[in-house]
């Protein structure tokens, strides 16, 4: 054995040590504040959830009881409004950039606006659906609110898409082309669903931004004390329910904003596990 | 049945490296025609010519003509067309990594708009008979995806799926060279039992395999094709030095 060969061996296993525990750390650091928010929430709200909170609208201040219903599926209509605007426009512009325009100046510009829209804070996109949906309606709705959240989801889902798109093996594109597939069907059929499981993953990273979203309803959506499903009438929200009542002064309300908090929480969790437990069925033995 | 291949006056290139110069040869049907040939000398180039691969990559330019039977490739058809009578079978096993084996095989028919199930059935069945690997996979047909087999069992599956689409003329480029010796084996058989229905291009660095699997020979060198004979002249008495420097391991 050479001189020193020890000597490196230990300062090696040490280096690999150390590395190890650094990644702990900061996997500990990282996990934490989501634990400790995740079981505050519970802590406050679990005790004011009852079968009221989710069967009935609220109440006057000075009735005790009552419960956000309506809130939960003013989310629910705000948040499909949304998917249905913001997951085929995001796909869709992700594969121009990543198939069809790559390497244009009309790409770039895609790419650059959406990069920007990304840094755009929510209210401004509020604003913009006010002007763009409210003020010709003439009158607050829950179809204003879907075109602000749908907005805001476009560009993650467009950015996400072109880099999941991109990291398919040109190796598969060409298999493709080579048995005699059209490029458009080419696109579609094997890279799209090639990139698929991190495409999905886009989407349900921009859906889970935009369900807590408050500031583009406030003027879009503006909420509602009431029972109401109709797309052109205001509507209510969790986020806007729960800034209404966290910002009282009534304990009860206060109560009420917790558990609106926790259940919107687990909602998004539900959520998006339904859809990666769909997606993921029929997934055969092997695929990476 | 397979056809011939007649290749005359043909040039390409990328960008503004002119890779193929004036190659003019007639590949036989129902044969196995091995190209051999230092890296970077064109062979590869030259099958993507043939089924309009190359020109996938915009700055890619083809002159020249190529007759395949009685057709054109360049003149009367579209890619698309071509690409169907002309299967291409990739240096890398490159299944489909979303799909079945049975989809993989299947996947230029359905893609293609083909749905007949019975009958895609059949065309399965028979295109993993005819590359040897339906007795290791008929288990698992829809079960497994196509990218959790061996690399050699995954380069035969990417013969299955260009036998599926019924074509005329088979390209391998250098198929069994990311293989060990047992699967390079099993497609060299592979290759021997198809050239009586296909026509059969082959570009390899193994001229051991060039001289197992073909009757015809080409060797290329820098762009151009220097000689073109029965692959046993090649390799025992060829005509011109630079073939035989080649083949005697004095370069390349």
């Amino acid at each position: 054995m050479r001189t020193g060969y020890k000597l490196r061996t230990r300062f090696r296993a040490l280096a690999d040590h150390t590395a190890t525990a650094v990644a702990v750390l900061s996997t500990l650091l990282v996990v934490t504040p989501l634990v400790v928010i995740f079981g505050y929430l519970i802590f406050r709200g679990f005790s004011s959830l009852n079968l009221a909170f989710f069967t009935k609208v609220p109440v006057p201040v000075g009735e005790t009881g009552g419960g956000m219903a309506n809130a939960i599926v003013g989310s629910a209509v705000l948040l499909g409004l949304a998917s249905v605007i913001g997951v085929p426009l995001g796909i869709g512009g992700g594969i121009y950039l990543a198939e069809f325009g790559r390497g244009t100046k009309m790409a770039y510009a895609i790419r650059f606006t959406a990069d920007v829209l990304n840094g755009v804070p929510s209210i401004v996109m509020g604003l913009a659906a006010f002007s763009l949906v409210v003020l010709p309606q003439g009158h607050f709705s829950a179809v204003a609110g879907g075109v602000a959240l749908g907005i805001m989801m476009v560009p993650t889902i467009c950015r996400t898409t072109e880099e999941m798109l991109l990291m398919v093996p040109h190796a598969v594109r060409e298999a493709a082309l080579g048995l005699g597939v059209p490029n458009w069907r080419s696109v579609l059929s094997i890279t799209v669903k090639t990139a698929s499981p991190g495409i999905i993953t886009g989407c349900m990273l921009a859906f889970a931004r935009v369900a807590g979203e408050t500031a583009p309803l406030l003027f879009t959506a503006l909420g509602n004390q009431f029972w109401s499903t109709n797309l052109n009438e205001p509507i209510a929200a969790l986020p806007l329910q729960i800034y209404v009542y966290a910002l009282s002064p009534y304990d009860d309300w206060h109560r009420l904003a917790w558990a609106g908090a926790l259940v919107l929480i687990v909602l998004i969790v539900f959520a998006v596990s339904l859809v990666r437990y769909v997606t993921s069925r029929g997934v055969l033995k092997g695929t990476s | 049945m397979g056809v011939g291949i007649e290749v005359s006056n043909l040039n390409a290139w990328y960008g503004t490296n002119h890779t193929l110069q004036d190659i003019n040869l007639n590949i036989p049907a129902n044969h196995a025609t091995a190209l051999i040939g230092p890296s970077g000398c064109g062979k590869s180039t030259f099958v993507r010519c043939i089924n309009r691969m190359h020109e996938t990559n915009p700055i890619a330019r083809v002159t020249g003509s190529v007759r395949i039977g009685d057709l054109d490739i360049y003149q009367d058809a579209k890619p698309v067309e071509i690409r169907r009578r002309v299967g291409m079978v990739f240096q890398r096993p490159n299944p489909f990594p979303t799909m079945s084996i049975y989809d993989n095989v299947a996947a230029g028919l359905k893609l293609n708009g083909y749905s007949n199930r019975r009958e895609l059935d059949s065309i399965v069945e028979k295109s993993l008979k005819n590359s040897a690997l339906w007795d290791e996979v008929k288990d698992d047909l829809k079960k497994k995806s196509g990218a959790s087999l061996s690399g050699g069992q995954q380069q035969r599956l990417c013969i299955a799926r260009a036998l599926a689409v019924d074509p005329e003329v088979l390209l391998m480029d250098e198929p069994a060279s990311a293989l060990d010796p047992v699967s390079t084996s099993k497609i060299e058989d592979l290759i021997f039992q198809l050239k009586s229905q296909y026509t059969i291009v082959i570009v390899t660095h193994n001229m051991q395999q060039a001289a197992r699997v073909a009757e015809k020979t080409g060797f290329f060198l820098n762009g151009r094709m220097v000689e073109f004979d029965s692959t046993h002249k090649i390799f025992t008495n060829p005509s011109d030095k630079r073939t035989e420097d080649y083949i005697t391991g004095r370069f390349g």
